[in-house]
Formats: C-alpha cells, sequence, structure tokens
C-alpha cells in the first residue's frame, strides 16, 4: 500500500501539486525535434535537465535518445549562457554532424533571461553554422504549461524557421502531427496514402524512434520529416493539425507566415474521432474514402458489437494529456462505458468545454479537470470515493492500480514498464480495435481471476 | 506602429521624462500606449493621477490564466493607455523573469494587434539592463528605437554607454536601433557640448536637451505631467519639442559604445577640471 495515506476527502487545494500528470516543457521540445531527419535535439541548461528529458524518452521508446546541453556552470548562470551556446553549435557540427540542431530553453536560461534568437543571429554571422545546415529554436520554460506546451512550442520553431511561401502551390495537405507514438504517425501516413491523399507529415518520429536492428548503429535514423519536407509547408493548399494542444500555434503561424489555411482535428482515436479524420482528410485533400478503410471501419464496428457486453456501464478513470484524453474519453462514452473521472495536468480551457460536451448528458455524474491542481492525487482520491472498473493513463499509475485493485491499461506518456506502445498504432480504425483489445484483455484477465473455480468462463 | 523603449540609469527620470514626452504626443492626436517595466509600477503614475493601476504580474498570481487586456490596461491623459508590469517585493524573486512574463503575456493577449490601432508603444525600463530580462523590450519584434536618457553626471554617462553595448547585442540580431540620448540637465557644467560630444562618439544624436525646472517637480506632486497641469508653462514646451523631435527622428543607429578611458577621458576634457 504505497499510496495508503491518501484519503477520499477532498481538500481544496490553491498551491499543492501531489504526483501530476504533466511533466517538462523541454521533453516535449525534444520529442518533436526528434522527428526531423538528421536533427540533434540542444538543452540550452544545465546537465541535469539533459539527462532527464533523455533518459525518460530512451526509457518510453526503448531507443537511444540522443541530445547535446550547453552544460550550465554557476558561471553561466551569472554571465548568460551565450558563450555556452556558440561552443556547442561549434562543437556539434563539427563532432556530431547533424543536419540541423533544434535548440530548446530550460528553466534556468529562461529566468536568467537568455535570448536564444539574438545568440543564434550571433552563430550564424560568425559562421558557426556550416553552410547548408540549420540550427532553430523554441522557448520552453517548465513553469508555464507542460510537456505538450513544449511539444507545440518546438513545431512552432519549425514552422517560423523553415516554412516559406513562393506563390505556386505544391498541392499537398500538412499533416502536423501531435503528440502520438511513431507507430501511430506511421498509421496515419498508411491511411492517407490509402486514401491517396498528397500530404507531407510534420514532425515525424517513426523509422527514428521505432527503427529496426539491424546490426548497424546509425547516429540519425533515416526516419521523420527533411528540411526540403518542412520549407515546403509553405507552399501547402492546407494544414490539418492533429491535436489541438500540440498543432494549433505551428498551424496558425503557417497561416499567418504563409496564407495556409488550417483546420484542427482530434488525434483519431476510436471510431467518430477517426470518421471525423478522415472525411477532413477527405475533404481538404480532395480525395474519395476506399472501400478498404471503410472495410476497416466494419471490422472495429463488429468487434464493438461482439463484445458490447463486457463494456457496457463499466467506470473508468483516466488521466494524461487533453489531445488524447478527449477522443479517448468520446470512444468510451460511445463504447456504453462510464469514463467518470478525468485528469490533466496540461491548462487549457477548453478541456472543460470538450469535456461537457461529450459527457454531459451521457455520464452526468463524470468529475473531470485540468491544469496546476489535476494531480494524480485528484484522481486517487475520487477513486476512494467510488471505485471506478479500470484505470487508464501512464506508468505512474500502476501505484493505485495496484492499491485499489484496479485493471490497469497503459497509455499515454510515459511508459515505463511495459513494451509495445511505441509499435502497435492505438489510431486509425484499427488503432481502435487495439485498444479494445487492451482495454477488453484487462477487464476479462479481471474476470477470471475473480471467478469461483465452478464459475470459470471457456467462452467468453 | 512605432515601438519605443526608454532606458537609463536609475533616478535620472526615465519615468517622468517618458511620460511627459507621451503626455505630448497624445496632444498631438497620436494614440500611445506605456509599458512600465519596473518593478516599483510608478512610470504610469503621472498619466493616471496616481499609483492606480493593479500590475500585470499582480492580475495574473490573483486571476490565474484567466487574465483579459482590459484587466491590465488602464486609460489615462486623454485616453493614453497604461499598462504596469509590477514584479515582486524588493529582496525576493526574479523581476527580470517578471518583464518577460508580462511582455510575453501583453503579446498573447494582442495588446500590440493591429485592431487596437496604436501609434506608439513606450516601455519604459528600469536602471540599467541589469540582467537578460530587462532587456527583453530590445528583443526581436519589441522596441525598434531606444533613447537613453542621461545627464552630464559622470555615472549616468557611464550607464548609457553600458545600455549601448546592450543596444549592440541586440541591434546585430534583429531591427533595435540607438535613436538618441536625452539629455535631462542636472546644470552640471558645460553639460549641453558633453552629451553632443558623447552622443557623437556614440554614433548618435542628443536628441534634445531638457532644461532642469521645479515646475516638473511641482507637477509630479500633483500626480500629473507638466503638460498636463500648466500647459502654458515653458518646461511643457521643452516636452513637446522632444516630441516632435521623436516624431520626426530618422536617424537611428548601431551604437559604437566608448572604451572606458575614452569615457574618462571626455569627462576631463567637459567637465569640472576645464
Amino acid at each position: 500500500m504505497l499510496l495508503r495515506h491518501t484519503t477520499d476527502k477532498v481538500i481544496d487545494r490553491q498551491a499543492l501539486t501531489i504526483n501530476p500528470a504533466k511533466t517538462c516543457q523541454p521533453i516535449g521540445a525534444m520529442y518533436a525535434a526528434l522527428g526531423i531527419q538528421g536533427c540533434l535535439p540542444h538543452s540550452h541548461g544545465s546537465q541535469g535537465c539533459c539527462s532527464y528529458h533523455r533518459s525518460t524518452l530512451t526509457r518510453h521508446y526503448k531507443e537511444p535518445v540522443m541530445a547535446s546541453t550547453s552544460s550550465f556552470t554557476e558561471g553561466s548562470s551569472v554571465f548568460g549562457g551565450q558563450s555556452n551556446l556558440l561552443q556547442a553549435i561549434e562543437t556539434i557540427f563539427s563532432t556530431y554532424d547533424p543536419e540541423i540542431i533544434a535548440v530548446h530553453s530550460t528553466c534556468l536560461s529562461e529566468t536568467i533571461g537568455d535570448d536564444l534568437n539574438q545568440i543564434l543571429t550571433k552563430a550564424r554571422e560568425e559562421g558557426k553554422v556550416p553552410k547548408g545546415k540549420h540550427v532553430i529554436h523554441c522557448n520552453t520554460p517548465s513553469y508555464v504549461g507542460s510537456h505538450v506546451t513544449g511539444y507545440a512550442n518546438m513545431l512552432l520553431g519549425m514552422t517560423s524557421y523553415f516554412a516559406q511561401h513562393t506563390g505556386i502551390s505544391n498541392y499537398q495537405v500538412n499533416l502536423i502531427s501531435g503528440w502520438i507514438e511513431p507507430c501511430d504517425m506511421r498509421e496515419i501516413k498508411r491511411i492517407a496514402k490509402k486514401m491517396q491523399a498528397n500530404t507531407m507529415m510534420f514532425p515525424d518520429t517513426s523509422g527514428i524512434l521505432d527503427g529496426p536492428l539491424n546490426g548497424k548503429y546509425t547516429f540519425y535514423p533515416k526516419g521523420g520529416t527533411t528540411i526540403e519536407e518542412l520549407i515546403s509547408a509553405g507552399d501547402a493548399k492546407f494544414s490539418l493539425g492533429i491535436g489541438q494542444w500540440a498543432t494549433e500555434e505551428a498551424a496558425k503561424k503557417l497561416e499567418y507566415k504563409c496564407k495556409v489555411k488550417y483546420d484542427i482535428c482530434d488525434v483519431p482515436i476510436g471510431l467518430q474521432a477517426t470518421d471525423r479524420f478522415i472525411t477532413a482528410l477527405s475533404r481538404y485533400a480532395n480525395v474519395k474514402v476506399p472501400q478498404s478503410l471503410t472495410n476497416e471501419r466494419g471490422r472495429l464496428l463488429d468487434m464493438i458489437a461482439d463484445m458490447h457486453s463486457y463494456l457496457y456501464g463499466k467506470r473508468v478513470a483516466l488521466y494524461g494529456d487533453p489531445d488524447w484524453l478527449i477522443p479517448m474519453t468520446e470512444f468510451l462514452v460511445m463504447l456504453d462505458m462510464k469514463p467518470v473521472y478525468i485528469v490533466s495536468g496540461t491548462p487549457g480551457k477548453l478541456f472543460e468545454s470538450r469535456m461537457k460536451e461529450i459527457l454531459g448528458e451521457k455520464v452526468p455524474e463524470a468529475k473531470f479537470k485540468n491544469g496546476e491542481t489535476a494531480d494524480m492525487f485528484l484522481l486517487h482520491q475520487w477513486i476512494k470515493q467510488e471505485k471506478v472498473d479500470l484505470l487508464i493513463g501512464n506508468t505512474y499509475g500502476k501505484y493505485i492500480a495496484r492499491d485499489e485493485d484496479i485493471p490497469f491499461v497503459r497509455y499515454g506518456f510515459p511508459i515505463l514498464d511495459r513494451v509495445g506502445h511505441s509499435y502497435f498504432p492505438t489510431v486509425g480504425y484499427h488503432g481502435g480495435m487495439r485498444i479494445l483489445e487492451k482495454i477488453l484483455g484487462a477487464l476479462m484477465d479481471r474476470i477470471d481471476r475473480d471467478a469461483p473455480e465452478e464459475k470459470l468462463e471457456l467462452v467468453m | 506602429m512605432r515601438k519605443v523603449a526608454i532606458y537609463g540609469k536609475g533616478g535620472i527620470g526615465k519615468s517622468t521624462t517618458t511620460q511627459n514626452t507621451v503626455a505630448g504626443l497624445v496632444e498631438m492626436g497620436k494614440k500611445v500606449m506605456v509599458v512600465g517595466c519596473d518593478p516599483k509600477a510608478d512610470s504610469t503614475r503621472l498619466l493616471l493621477g496616481g499609483l492606480a493601476q493593479k500590475t500585470v504580474l499582480d492580475t495574473l498570481r490573483e486571476e490565474g490564466e484567466d487574465v483579459e487586456l482590459d484587466d491590465v490596461v488602464k486609460s489615462g491623459f486623454k485616453g493614453v493607455r497604461c499598462v504596469e508590469s509590477g514584479g515582486p517585493e524588493p529582496g525576493v524573486g526574479c523581476a527580470g523573469r517578471g518583464i518577460i512574463t508580462s511582455v510575453n503575456l501583453l503579446e498573447q493577449l494582442g495588446a500590440y494587434d493591429e485592431s487596437q490601432e496604436i501609434d506608439y508603444v513606450f516601455y519604459d525600463v528600469l536602471g540599467d539592463v541589469v540582467c537578460g530580462g530587462f532587456a527583453m523590450p530590445m528583443r526581436e519584434g519589441k522596441a525598434q528605437e531606444i533613447y537613453i536618457v542621461c545627464s552630464g553626471e559622470m555615472m549616468a554617462m557611464y550607464a548609457a554607454n553600458n545600455i549601448c553595448k546592450g543596444i549592440v547585442k541586440f541591434a546585430e540580431a534583429g531591427d533595435v536601433k540607438l535613436g538618441g540620448l536625452i539629455c535631462n540637465s542636472r546644470k552640471v557644467d558645460n553639460e549641453f557640448q558633453m552629451i553632443e560630444e558623447l552622443a557623437r562618439r556614440l554614433g548618435t544624436q542628443m536628441i534634445h536637451f531638457v532644461p532642469r525646472d521645479n515646475m516638473v517637480q511641482r507637477a509630479e506632486i500633483n500626480r500629473k505631467t507638466v503638460i498636463e497641469y500648466d500647459p502654458t508653462h515653458p518646461q511643457a514646451d521643452e516636452y513637446r519639442q522632444l516630441c516632435r523631435k521623436i516624431d520626426e527622428n530618422k536617424m537611428f543607429v548601431i551604437p559604437k559604445p566608448l572604451a572606458i578611458e575614452e569615457l574618462e577621458e571626455l569627462l576631463i576634457n567637459y567637465g569640472i577640471l576645464n
């Protein structure tokens, strides 16, 4: 009983957060940067930040995540980190030879007021950036927003730096990918290809963070969005942002800078969100939905119909990031499950209105909250008040699941104690089936475990 | 929209000069916003008739995410829009970060949007550029022109020279330029010539010499700019001249800061030893 001191009595807190349902901005910036081909993320701050972010990404993706740091010392904090960053850029290009360095700030460099734009301009002027190579940046103070904000900020950095409007349309639709797994990005590209849509996805971590083991180590695996593709975003006919929190700022920037109009859709998790994504893509890319995709949809529907009785009325608690919580909650409601408790450490007013819209009539007893005080402690307290049948969230939920003896499906970021999440997609209709399989597996294992010997069912 | 930042040594009269100049500009019919970037939050006192403003950071602390532009912008003399960044009390926290946070927030809230139809934004910045936060108004996309308030006193000139070093750094990366020195006279010997010479060596101009006059203090006690308190007084015309010169200014340069020996030599040649 590791969390035995948690009580069911909720006290209104103003300042204290216990077990936050979020992490640092730079982790998001680092993950997004890895979606560019030949990119070395660079953390402008102390070494500890970089080590933590790298190790968390490494543990989640089970791939070596490379990133460099400005290695701040006491002196850099007093005099500013300019000389460290200039030296770092020189060393990185001469030693590690990436195509591009994506710099993000940290709490320390933000607080002392280092101006990354000014430092990078100086680096370019001093010839520290070799011809044909690039350095981009974004600001990621962790005391604002969450890891999702950091991801969004790096996407903004990519569009601000690269996207160019030549006036000649390339007729592509930009797919701005939210924070999803490498396999999910691959799956969305597969769907777009099936629809014969002319698309360009950025960022794209597939091939980088789910690369094959072939006996040869490469520092920069051959995946990801290329710089030419990032530049081409400015000539697209349309941008489709996948996930409001992660992509809207970048989409807005593209519209402002290059007049590329945009729309935002939910991450295609579950039936309805996938329907909406495919409809949107079909409209903006002006392509038809092929029969094979309709068949995929049918298979998901079939599975739902077959197993509905195991899902009906089951109470679920979820925690994580708004961009996946919203479509996941919608999917659960559609399955006639009851998502009763939902928290996210990522702020943003839209969360409440979307949740109200999805849960309002169907699950009126649902409690949901996001922002600083919406932590896992609160979620646990709610669960103590009235138990749930299923918990969905990242690895940190295992303590609650164990203490309360609740079936647990791992989803979101980070997952440090299981594999599969980076290989088996959960987006699209196939992804919906994968989610169903995981949920049903957890629920049915529990039925088997608790069934008296005479009631242990062979057929379920 | 022209974005102007006023820097200078602490106590040199930045806030007083800024507010009187702004009063002159609104009198000319310009639409102006003043952003006070000093934790003391006294950059808009004369325009508002007292310390009546809730600061951006206080509002942020109390209201959380739900800050709206109207919560932090207050209308003062002839409709001038006043904002105070605010900041921590002396000795705690990080005032520099406060400036970064509040200028970012104002941008997010659309304070500088074209729809606001503003002709001028003035940033009134605390003392020297002591840390990265106080250079925030110089970053790319923020202020494009800087005026340094100084006097013939050695420390004021020393500070002006230091601020120029900051400007050089940001000018190379962005579009910020020095618009000139404003001499706020302390009645030092040879002050006019000395500041003109300093300006010349920095590669800029002394855009105006504001004579010392007790009327400024009198108006200040009454929480008013001179232009509002006594519009017919000759000192009011001095400020009108200053604001006209700023309005018509075409000379924007990347300054050439002086070596310390050169600065001392200047003081010896023009100063009290002469």
